[in-house]
């Protein structure tokens, strides 16, 4: 590392969660990663490259194209008394093994009376907006967030990339987490104090007046640009990045919520039974007498992801429909 | 079923409203924003905007009645769809005994918000609870006339707002070589007027330099979302009235300049819109016409600050360590010292100046 000691250093999102498994796996000798590809190959977008080299065949596994197979794997050796972190090349692959995350790893801790915590942690990318076509393009966290007796988090800066895994690990409930694929390149600065990541607090990252922008993931850069073109027009629009969807962060999002009286969610999900469907539904719950208008959603089209770029970008929220979404609260 | 449309408040102080023509018959199908009616108010005729959609059924009204707040003049075909009122509008109309139905609402699809609530609160706060639909009284006060509006409007702004003033001088030179550029290259119809370069300022400054542009309501400053700006017009007749030109952070100096001369006309001519009267977040008051070095102007409520400007000069002015003779504007600014302090005053006046040195950037 040459970069001096008072620089932050310049990194990526990629980056930073490689450096995370990196810090783990030198933590605790538990402490394993398994998936297709991540070993000699370096992980399919490249998060694991070295680790091998560094770590030995023991610790970083490389596996058969069985998702079901090794994600049970990685649940006993979970229940066994290892922390394995299970890479998933992506969600789209994840329906693979959704009898052993839904099954066995939500669970296990309830039916035996909490004798049997299953602490794995379970890694994968989702999301769009990389012309992968339909079949690899899913938004499958909204799903996962419906499921008793696993968390699910959604990293979207350095700081929580760099973080959230440690805290994961800590859990005894097993925890997924969803790498967003847009973010991996994403650069930035990480200083050598980043702050510990909880995996439980939702966060304002830009507050506001007059609408709450209630988001998670890579869609919280567009939540940001829309914010700052709103701001011309008298709108002072906040951002909250969620952070953790299952569980959800109510006393954030309920506060967000009091304090603008209007409230916008964009999720990268279809709208239909979504993550956005249920923040509505608790919205209305709970501060149904703080709105001064209808909640909002900017979601992504109902049908599956097109593959010709100007589609793809039609069918998924972007920072001018989340804008003109708000405009439209206030008759602009 | 039928749908009543009701007589709104047309302001602060409008308590009664006279028909003087319909601009719609029965059978008529209006949308949201077209005009049906001309009132004669003590503000002059207004253009009435309606703010429901549908088929005019009745009209209720003749020309010639003395209506009050809150009567019906129409019916409108359909459900009588269920009044669209916030949750937050609806539990603070409530709680301050008010009856929301006569409310203009500018929330998504015309629903009323919290904001037109506190406002009608405000207007309506001195009488007595759910007065705005009483029955007209036969004894009515007669209508004040535009005087005694201002009066009153100014007395309360001298009572209630703890004014401070600002001034400074201002080198006009640039603002009016970018005006003669402009002026000789349009049609003379398309011509602007030496105040739009200050106005276009006002209005930049204003979304640059927080605490001016809004209005003071129930103990707080309530920042607008917009900057309707208000401009101060003097009538033929004697008085003046400061409707405003909504949305004008929207609009380029050519239409800035388009939009002040409809709102003269129409101001003069007694044919001013209703959401014009009662929107203004920040004034400017021109006395450039007259042979005054500057004005010391008076806030109009519930506004927060006014930029009062005198007639431009020839004054001596130093110029890189010469002395030339100048074209200069003394601006004074008077701002509600509850929201502002002299130094953020400062900071913004300053920043109008600054950005009448650019005008091409304006």
């Amino acid at each position: 590392m040459s970069a001096s000691a008072l620089q932050p250093a310049a990194t990526t999102y990629r980056d930073a969660i490689r450096e995370a498994l990196r810090d783990a796996l030198r933590a605790d000798p538990r402490v394993f990663l398994m998936g297709e590809d991540v070993g000699r190959y370096g992980g399919s977008y490249a998060v694991s490259k070295g680790l091998l080299e560094e770590f030995g065949e023991e610790r970083i596994r490389d596996t058969p194209l069985s998702e079901s197979a090794f994600v049970g794997a990685g649940i006993g050796a979970a229940i066994g008394g290892l922390r394995p972190i299970v890479e998933i090349m992506t969600c789209n692959f994840s329906l693979l093994a959704l009898d052993q995350i839904v099954n066995n790893a939500a669970t296990l801790c309830h039916m035996s009376g909490g004798q049997c915590p299953v602490p794995v942690v379970i890694r994968m990318a989702t999301g769009a907006g990389r012309q992968l076509a339909a079949q690899h393009s899913h938004s499958f966290e909204g799903w996962y967030a419906h499921i008793p007796g696993i968390r699910i988090v959604a990293p979207a800066t350095l700081e929580d990339a760099r973080g959230m895994l440690a805290a994961a690990l800590r859990c005894p409930d097993p925890v997924l987490i969803f790498e967003h694929v847009a973010l991996y390149n994403m650069e930035g600065a990480l200083s050598d104090e980043w702050p510990q990541a909880d995996i439980e607090r939702a966060k304002l990252r830009r507050a506001g007046r007059d609408v709450a922008l209630l988001t998670y993931g890579a869609s919280l850069y567009k939540c940001l640009a829309a914010a700052a073109s709103l701001a011309p027009l008298g709108i002072e629009a906040e951002v909250l990045d969620l952070r953790s969807l299952r569980p959800l962060d109510d006393a954030a999002i309920f506060a967000s919520v009091r304090k603008t009286r209007r409230a916008v969610i964009v999720d990268e999900g279809w709208r239909s039974g979504s993550l956005s469907a249920e923040i509505s539904a608790r919205i209305m719950e709970q501060c149904f007498y703080d709105l001064d208008a209808p909640v909002g959603r900017v979601c992504t089209a109902e049908a599956p992801i097109p593959y010709p770029k100007h589609l793809e970008d039609a069918a998924l929220p972007q920072a001018e429909t989340v804008a003109s979404a708000v405009r439209a609260m206030f008759g602009k | 079923m039928s749908v009543e449309f009701r007589l709104p408040s047309l302001g602060a102080d409008m308590e009664y409203a006279t028909l003087v023509e319909w601009k719609a018959a029965p059978g008529d199908v209006i949308k949201r924003g077209d005009v049906i009616a001309v009132v004669e108010t003590d503000k002059g005729a207004i253009d009435l905007e309606i703010f429901e959609s549908g088929k005019i059924e009745k009209l209720l009204v003749s020309p010639g009645v003395r209506m009050r707040v809150g009567d019906a003049l129409a019916l409108l075909e359909g459900e009588p769809g269920r009044l669209k009122i916030s949750p937050a509008a609806r539990a603070r109309a409530a709680a301050l005994h008010l009856v929301p139905d006569a409310v203009a609402g500018s929330g998504p699809g015309g629903a009323i918000t919290l904001d037109e609530i506190e406002r009608a609160g405000r207007v309506t706060a001195p009488s007595a609870p759910s007065a705005p639909v009483a029955p007209a009284a036969p004894a009515a006060p007669p209508l004040r006339d535009l005087r005694s509006v201002i009066a009153s409007a100014m007395a309360r702004s001298k009572r209630e707002i703890p004014h401070y003033y600002l001034s400074a001088a201002v080198d006009y030179a640039a603002a009016r070589a970018w005006l003669d550029a402009h002026n000789a290259n349009v049609d003379v119809t398309l011509r602007m007027l030496p105040v739009v370069p200050l106005l276009r300022a006002v209005i930049v400054a204003a979304a640059d330099v927080g605490g001016f542009n809004g209005h003071y309501e129930d103990g707080e400053f309530k920042p607008g979302t917009a900057v309707h700006l208000g401009v101060a017009i003097a009538l033929r007749g004697g008085g003046l009235v400061a409707p405003a030109i909504v949305d004008a952070q929207a609009k380029s100096p050519a239409t800035l300049m388009q939009a002040l001369g409809d709102l003269v006309n129409r101001a003069r001519s007694g044919r001013l819109r209703s959401s014009e009267l009662a929107a203004g977040t920040l004034t400017v008051t021109s006395l450039g016409d007259q042979a005054v070095d500057s004005v010391t102007p008076i806030i109009y409520p519930p506004q927060v600050a006014i930029i009062g400007a005198g007639a431009v000069g020839e004054r001596p002015w130093v110029v890189d360590g010469r002395i030339e003779a100048r074209p200069i504007l003394t601006l004074s600014l008077a701002a509600d010292h509850r929201v502002t302090d002299g130094r953020a005053g400062a900071r913004f006046l300053g920043r109008v100046r600054d950005l009448l040195q650019t005008p091409e950037k304006l």
